[in-house]
């Protein structure tokens, strides 16, 4: 390594460098001495030890908004992943026509999810919503799907899966075309019949990308909160109000930015609990052709 | 049935040789699923034209009109005169094109040295950035309101547009852009540097030229990113007049009694840039995120 090198190399990802040392870790680092302090918007702050961590652990709200993040994942990643993969299967063979379609599901993903969320509270309104609509013309009376506590949420999913479901497709129509197709001739050599192939070799070839698209999904829905405050606004009753939702409420609309900073340090902590799980699952149960 | 359509998935193995049913009807139900779907993911498209073209008496009549009578266009002058909708437009324009302009530059620049000059301290640094990328924008939030604060960036353009370049943003934009460089030829650039060019001169004037297709993807990704943001422009602008689209719009369906017919061509206007882009980039752009498994 010379001497200009390395004079070269600094200078050349200093700008990005010093960017995330000032944006990423030190807020980081800044976020979790937060969460030891009582920190008003205006006035002292005071270092209060693990007093944040202790009342978030005694708040029945907190436990809730933590089965609300969890039921929203529960909910979304499962039928994410099958939707996603049952399109793939569609979709993957280059037969007239794939490319229309695969543009047609991909382009939710694009645009923009408070868009979506606008136009998805605009399709469930009650009275005469395009649902309840449709609903009507079947002689069935729909329900308030946005203002019934146990409708609210997996009307939330729903519309979740199909803005985000198009990019998990993409990702599994290029696991799908990876694998090889010696595979297939010597299964059906073997004389096996399709839902045996399907098993047997492409659920196998294709766990990575399974795996993969499963934890980037349960990561971004730990994460939700664009829907949320569109379409419900952690309500009816705070049955959806999620994590992020309410990390935003007690710092920004309640300004108690201590206790907001223990809440923002739990979702780090999930994720990284994420992905530390992808990193170690990985060896285990991910298969990869030698 | 199903097992047939699955088996071949892949693009491989003809097609028909184990079908108990005669093709026929497989491709049938094939293309038909694919149309419900299809419809179903475009339903929310079609419904907030046809609103956004409605008088605000027919927007609920029952049975629901999906070509309306008769069409309204002055729903859409009504939503750029009675709001301040082009200062909106302009905000998010030209914070995007900063944002990516800014981005696609330095990530390039920081993705090219990773890849290509051996540095002291490269690979652990590489690392460190790597690692970055599982903070989520939302825990670091507080912090960066209050620094934000500090240095009177609040309620200016500044923290939507610095944020995503240096932060987690770039951070990605740099993994891209290494991964680009990482197989580009050497041996362009081992001639340049015996002709005496400066590293500045090769990364701008031969290896950016070569990556292209990367800065390309990076360029859309980018694009919508900024566009679509929500959180941080809900935390960090409060003043209308510097709000950007998402902020804007979602505001309206706070108030009671929302104009359903407004939002609606107002959410048209706002999605039309996104499917321009989509539309011109879409070959680069789909490939791109199934190269790099990419996911917000």
């Amino acid at each position: 390594m010379s001497r200009e090198a390395n004079i070269a190399g600094w200078l050349f990802v200093s700008p990005m460098v010093l960017g995330f040392a000032v944006l990423l870790i030190a807020p980081m680092v800044m976020a979790f001495y937060m969460s030891f302090t009582d920190w008003p918007l205006l006035g002292e702050a005071k270092f209060v030890g693990l007093d944040n961590y202790r009342s978030l652990l005694a708040d029945p709200a907190f436990w809730n908004v933590l089965g609300n993040t969890f039921y929203f994942a529960a909910g979304l990643v499962p039928l994410n992943i099958a939707l996603a993969l049952g399109l793939a299967l569609l979709l993957a063979k280059n037969k007239p026509g794939m490319g229309v379609f695969r543009t047609a599901i991909f382009v939710p993903v694009v645009t923009s999810l408070i868009v979506w969320s606008i136009v998805w509270k605009y399709m469930f309104a009650t009275d005469s919503g395009f649902i309840n609509q449709i609903l009507q013309l079947l002689g069935i009376q729909g329900p308030a799907w946005l203002y019934h506590p146990k409708l609210a949420m997996p009307a939330v999913i729903v519309t979740s899966v199909l803005k985000n479901v198009g990019l998990n497709m993409v990702l599994f129509i290029t696991a799908l075309q990876q694998v090889p197709s010696h595979l297939y001739e010597s299964a059906r050599i073997d004389g096996a019949g399709r839902p045996r192939m399907f098993f047997s070799v492409t659920v196998p070839m294709i766990t990575p990308t399974i795996f993969l698209t499963a934890v980037m999904t349960v990561i971004g829905s730990m994460k939700v909160f664009g829907q949320i405050y569109v379409m419900t606004q952690g309500g009816p009753g705070n049955s959806t109000k999620v994590l992020v939702y309410y990390i935003w409420e007690k710092a920004f609309k309640l300004f108690e930015f201590g206790y907001a900073s223990a809440l923002a340090f739990i979702l780090f902590f999930l994720i990284l609990l994420f992905t530390l799980a992808q990193w170690h699952l990985r060896k285990r149960w991910v298969f990869y052709e030698s | 049935m199903k097992a047939s359509m699955f088996a071949n998935a892949g693009g491989v193995g003809p097609a028909g040789r184990s079908f108990r049913l005669s093709p026929r009807p497989v491709a049938v139900l094939h293309y038909f699923t694919l149309t419900v779907v299809s419809a179903v993911m475009l339903m929310p498209f079609l419904w907030m034209i046809s609103t956004s073209l409605k008088e605000p008496a027919k927007i609920f009549v029952f049975p629901p009109e999906l070509i309306p009578s008769p069409v309204r266009w002055a729903n859409y002058t009504e939503v750029l005169t009675t709001i301040p909708f082009q200062l909106f437009y302009w905000n998010s324009l030209y914070i995007a094109a900063a944002v990516t302009v800014g981005t696609v530059f330095f990530a390039s620049l920081a993705g090219y040295a990773f890849a290509r000059i051996p540095f002291v301290g490269s690979s652990a640094v590489f690392l460190l950035l790597l690692s970055t990328m599982m903070i989520p924008t939302e825990a670091t939030a507080i912090p960066m309101f209050l620094f934000m604060r500090e240095i009177g960036w609040i309620n200016t353009h500044w923290p939507l547009i610095v944020l995503p370049i240096f932060g987690a943003g770039g951070v990605f934009g740099v993994f891209v852009m290494r991964q680009f460089f990482l197989g580009t030829p050497k041996e362009l650039e081992e001639a340049a540097m015996i002709d005496g060019c400066s590293r500045f001169r090769i990364y701008w004037s031969m290896m950016l030229p070569l990556a292209k297709p990367a800065a390309a993807t990076l360029t859309v990704f980018t694009f919508l990113t900024s566009w679509n943001d929500f959180f941080d422009p809900l935390i960090f602008i409060n003043d209308r007049k510097l709000m950007t689209l998402p902020l804007a719009l979602s505001l309206f369906t706070d108030e009671a009694g929302t104009a359903w017919h407004h939002l609606m061509s107002a959410s048209v206007m706002a999605t039309l840039p996104l499917l321009i882009v989509f539309f011109l980039a879409q070959r680069q752009f789909i490939e791109g995120m199934a190269m790099t498994g990419i996911k917000e």
